[in-house]
């Protein structure tokens, strides 16, 4: 079943052709990756899912859900059933790593502080920081903790949709690789359907069970890494050497 | 530096030899020596490169550019040379350029000076129009916002009332006491020529609690709060942190906009009313001690002559010139691109634009109130 539709999409800022009739279709329980070079628009097909960006034609189905004409209190039940990491992991700098990601519980949950702190606690070493980190401010954390906090805050609903731009990025191996660990556990421990951005190659081959690679506004490839070989695409080729 | 060049000249051929590693720093001299070089009854031309060593990609530009320079003078010009590394670097030059050049034909043709100054009125006066819906939005959010008591954020309104006002509060003060001493020694130096000096009680009542306090509130506010609205929106916006907040279903405009808005019109006549006070306190101090008016005498004659109604007015203003401050600020920091230079920018421009809306709005209150007689 799938549970993200784009149906030939197209995204034009100013006279500036991003994407021109792109499609594709996200399963339930997969793990989706989005690739591509740099400025190709794959940041941009993110925003779009997530109802952050509006394109000028085509069509977004997320769960059941047009993202065009939905009604705000549909958008709003959507909300709490997904998570996103955002590329520089983009944690509220006046709230402190632990109110960053107690923010949703706290805000829809009618939560006791004990169960909350408890919640917070295990997100925290879920995504690999120390319980110690959970006092300090955004400014006091590196760029790869950063992303970890940020993995933390879009799980903290248990969302049932994880989106995530260039995880892996900015992180050292050893992270990155425990990175993928956790991805492929979530995956089967709550049955996660994931959207990844990402450039790197390991973690390409690791984590993900269908990619689609966009070129020229349109996709490329869509379908299974081991069949990403037998493709006759030129640029497909020469985007996996 | 003399780089080595050697012109030779047989008939209509002129040849030009180089020799030695040319770089960046050889440029303009060679381009010098060049145009001394009168090239007069010429019609081809040989640059000599096989004594040179080495070239960098600056030097293998120049000399490509002076080769298809002189072929469209009609001169033929030609490049010999043998060394492998100079010519790769020549050619890889001449594919750049071939490419940069296909790109800049497709694209049009620069606008006039008339052309871009009426594109950047139109683009101004546009900006206008999203200002008008960031208001519908405002309005909307509000009304889905008071429906019910509890959705009303009062711990962020409470923070904003202290960062915005209550922080403000000596500034104001200082502000407005200076204002009440100048104003004060200045008439008194005029009202004492003809010797009216009890008037002043009336001048200062009605000019401090009726303009000058609402407008240096609002003046002071505008550049203090108003501006730091813009920065921290602009900031969270640059940080993708308002981003975060849409997908995670919080909506901005609950939890940023509206706790400021109502924050500071909550705040805006408290200050005003301080503002009177101090103001009105440095013109005792100067009917004091520049026309000799005791404070008793003052506060005596202040009761009589100066009606209610024209506090009343100054601190209705408040919320009004705090409504203007803020949406302007909150939408100049919803306006940020995504990059630093862009927070300064529109910085400056919620701060003019919002000291300016506040005087056209005290301008119409003005009128307004004359018209109807208060
Ligand atoms: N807000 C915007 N205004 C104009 N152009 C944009 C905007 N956002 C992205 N773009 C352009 O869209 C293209 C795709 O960007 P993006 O989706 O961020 O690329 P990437 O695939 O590297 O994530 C880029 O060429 C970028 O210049
Ligand atoms: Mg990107």
């Amino acid at each position: 079943m799938s549970v993200i539709e784009v149906r030939d999409v197209q995204t034009v800022f100013g006279t500036k052709v991003i994407h021109d009739g792109l499609n594709l279709s996200i399963n339930e329980g997969e793990i989706y990756g989005l690739l591509g070079p740099s400025g190709c628009g794959k940041t941009t097909l993110l925003r779009e899912m997530v109802m952050l960006q509006d394109f000028s034609h085509g069509s977004i189905d997320i769960l059941g859900h047009n993202v065009s004409n939905i009604k705000e209190r549909d958008a709003q039940k959507l909300r709490r059933e997904w998570g996103v990491l955002f590329q520089f992991g983009a944690l509220f700098s006046s709230l402190s790593i632990r109110d960053n990601i107690a923010l949703p519980l706290v805000e829809y949950t009618d939560l006791n502080a004990s169960m909350i702190e408890e919640i917070v606690q295990f997100k925290i070493n879920l995504v690999g920081l120390k319980s110690s980190d959970a006092d300090l401010f955004p400014s006091q954390i590196s760029g790869g903790m950063k992303k970890k906090a940020g993995l933390a805050r879009a799980l903290c609903m248990d969302p049932k949709l994880l989106f995530l731009d260039e995880p892996t990025s900015g992180l050292d191996p050893i992270s990155a690789r425990e990175f993928d660990e956790l991805i492929l556990k979530l995956r089967s421990l709550l049955g996660l359907t994931i959207v990844m951005v990402s450039h790197d190659l390991q973690s390409i081959y690791d984590t993900l069970d269908r990619v689609a690679i966009i070129d020229e506004k349109k996709i490329a490839y869509e379908g299974t890494i081991v069949d990403v070989k037998s493709s006759k695409s030129q640029f497909v080729q020469t985007f996996f050497k | 530096m003399q780089t080595p060049l050697h012109f030779t000249q047989s008939d209509s051929l002129l040849s030009i030899e180089l020799s030695g590693e040319l770089t960046l720093y050889s440029i303009t001299p060679l381009e010098k020596q060049m145009r001394q070089r009168d090239v007069v009854g010429i019609t081809r031309i040989e640059i000599n490169l096989m004594s040179v060593t080495f070239i960098d990609t600056a030097t293998a530009i120049f000399l490509v550019k002076m080769e298809e320079m002189f072929s469209k003078r009609g001169v033929e010009c030609s490049l010999i040379c043998e060394n492998k590394t100079l010519l790769s670097t020549l050619e890889l030059v001449k594919m750049q350029r071939i490419i940069t050049n296909l790109e800049t034909q497709s694209q049009q043709k620069k606008s006039s000076f008339l052309e871009k100054k009426l594109k950047d009125i139109y683009a101004y006066f546009y900006s206008f129009i999203p200002f008008i819906t960031f208001l519908g939005k405002l309005f909307v959010a509000k009304m889905s916002y008071l429906k019910s008591f509890k959705n009303i954020r009062f711990k962020e309104i409470a923070y904003e009332i202290n960062e915005s006002a209550v922080k403000a509060l000596g500034i104001v003060a200082l502000t407005s006491f200076l204002i009440g001493l100048v104003v004060a020694y200045q008439s008194a130096f005029q009202l004492k020529t003809y010797g009216a000096n009890i008037f002043i009680v009336d001048m200062l009542g009605i000019s401090i609690l009726r303009e000058l306090a609402p407008l240096i509130t609002a003046i002071v506010i505008a550049g203090r709060s108003g501006s730091a609205f813009t920065a921290q929106i602009g900031a969270m916006k640059i940080t993708q942190e308002l981003d975060a907040m849409k997908t995670m279903g919080f909506d901005p405009f609950a939890f940023l906009v509206l706790p400021r808005i109502i924050a500071l019109m909550i705040a805006m006549p408290i200050l005003i009313f301080v503002a009177d006070i101090m103001g009105m306190l440095g013109g005792i101090i100067v009917a004091n001690a520049d026309l000799g008016i005791s404070s008793n005498l003052f506060l005596d004659r202040f009761r009589e002559v100066i009606a209610a109604k024209h506090f009343f007015i100054g601190i209705i203003k408040g919320p009004f010139f705090a409504f203007l401050i803020a949406s302007i600020g909150i939408y100049r920091g919803l306006s940020v691109q995504n990059d630093t230079q862009s927070i300064g920018f529109n910085t400056t421009k919620s701060v003019v634009e919002s000291i300016f809306v506040v005087i056209v709005c005290d301008a119409l209150f003005s009128i307004a109130l004359t018209n109807l007689g208060i």
